[in-house]
């Protein structure tokens, strides 16, 4: 498929990593933000294919992996309410929250339902107008211009028994949490090439110029990732820290303004809880005062739900990139895609899952 | 959850900017997708798509730079396309 294969050439892949190791003179440590680019690293061994200097680093950007134990309990809650269709994506119903996931609900004979895009979820509850209708709307800043526009166009059709639960995360502020942290590890990171597609790389350069790393805006295809690697090596090595867009096919350096205006119109900057990280300020997005109605967290008086983390779970840990999937000692016995402990391993998009599932390795 | 994949628009319906769809080919499986966020794209071109938006049309010149960038480090002699990185926007 066009932008596809081409990206996925393994020769064109071996040149660049070839071309790696000829400017590489010491060891480095890069973050890629985004489970997706972790999941391509891993299924197509990027990373054995670069020399032994350069250690990845796995980020914190899956959605499905930093939402909280308590939002999932709040689901949870929702969820097994009688007259309630909950719609989500499919992801997250196999995320554990303290007692039991989303799935166990939906055995239980909780109406629950798996959607492509919170369209379907709109459609649902303007056909099914006696229920209550909420989209447990996760994600980073890739996946808010759907979910804005969901929420936009039930209040322009007058429909009002569609309720969002709102779990939505920035990936700036994340980076800065990882780079202020005095454990930090990371020397520059591949920033996330949708998120950027969205929202442009303004904002990612006071960030490299005050925290001295480059910032590469990076896609997801093995050649992709292999030369915004190049990139961010050959800055480190001349002592650049600068924004460079390797994505360039879809990033443009304002993002897409028409989805911008959306996720303003419709959502608001607020703190945000991040699963085994804690709370970051500034960090999320939840609905603006005039679209209050829709917020599922006031519909149900959810706020006093709090919880805490599996004990076992080193999550936090691996989503800060201070410790890879197998180095947790649950890894693989008490924690398996069956039978998970944290996101992680659920999510395809995942650490803990994408070392599960395409790594072996030796007791 | 940020996975998002290029397709071919085959067809575009809708007057409402908000509501504009298009069928998008993707290696041979046609889904519905809204085209609300990219007003500029046209029949024939590539759009990246997430869950049912579609949040970029994509750009064909700048598509083929990182082979372009490749063939660069490749002829140039030292240890790369010289002190500028040539693909994409530099910052700062």
């Amino acid at each position: 498929m066009k932008y596809i294969d081409e990206y996925r050439d393994s020769a064109t892949a071996n040149k660049f990593a070839d071309a790696i190791r000829n400017i590489i003179t010491r060891k480095w440590a890069i973050m890629e933000i985004c489970g997706g680019q972790t999941h391509s690293i891993v299924k197509f061994g990027i990373d054995e294919l670069l020399p032994e200097s350069i250690t990845l680093v796995h980020g914190p950007g899956c959605p499905v992996c930093v939402t909280p134990v308590e939002l999932i309990n709040k689901a949870i809650e929702i969820a097994s309410k009688k007259n309630v269709i909950f719609c989500s994506f499919g992801d997250m119903l196999r995320v554990p929250g303290t007692q039991k996931d989303l799935l166990s609900v939906k055995a239980d004979g909780g109406d629950i339902r798996i959607v492509y895009s919170p369209m379907d979820a709109v459609k649902i509850a303007g056909n099914n107008p006696n229920k209550e209708v909420i989209f447990f709307a996760v994600g980073f800043e890739t996946t808010a211009p759907a979910n804005a526009m969901a929420v936009y166009q039930a209040k322009k059709n007058n429909i009002k028994n569609f309720f969002l639960l709102v779990s939505h995360v920035l990936v700036p502020p994340a980076m800065e949490a990882i780079l202020s942290s005095p454990l930090n590890l990371v020397q520059g990171f591949l920033a996330a090439g949708h998120v950027c597609t969205v929202m442009g790389f303004n904002e990612y350069i006071p960030i490299a110029e005050k925290y001295r790393v480059p910032i590469i805006v990076t896609g997801f295809e093995p050649v992709d990732i292999l030369q915004g690697i190049y990139m961010c090596i050959k800055q480190l090595e001349k002592g650049r820290f600068q924004v460079e867009n390797q994505y360039s096919r879809s990033v443009r350096k304002e993002g897409n303004l028409q989805a911008q205006e959306l996720i303003k119109e419709v959502f608001k900057i607020v703190p945000r809880k991040w699963r085994g990280v804690g709370e970051i300020p500034q960090s999320g997005l939840g609905l603006n005062d005039g679209y209050r109605q829709f917020d599922a967290e006031l519909k149900f008086s959810l706020s006093n739900i709090t919880a805490d983390e599996s004990p076992d779970c080193i999550a936090g840990l691996v989503l800060q990139g201070q410790k890879k999937p197998n180095e947790c000692p649950a890894f693989g016995t008490k924690c398996t895609p069956d039978f998970p402990l944290g996101a992680p391993m659920v999510s395809s998009e995942g650490a803990c899952a994408a070392y599960y599932r395409y790594r072996r390795f030796d007791s | 959850m940020c996975l998002a994949i290029p397709g071919l628009i085959i067809s575009i319906s809708g007057e409402d900017p908000f509501e504009r769809m298009g069928k998008v080919n993707f290696g041979g499986i046609a889904k519905e997708v809204n085209l609300a966020y990219v007003p500029e794209a046209k029949v024939g071109d590539y759009v990246i798509v997430h869950v049912g938006f579609a949040i970029s049309t994509l750009d064909e010149e700048e598509a083929n730079k990182t082979l372009e960038f490749l063939r660069q480090i490749e002829e140039s002699n030292d240890s790369g396309p010289g002190n500028e990185l040539e693909s994409g926007e530099k910052e700062t």
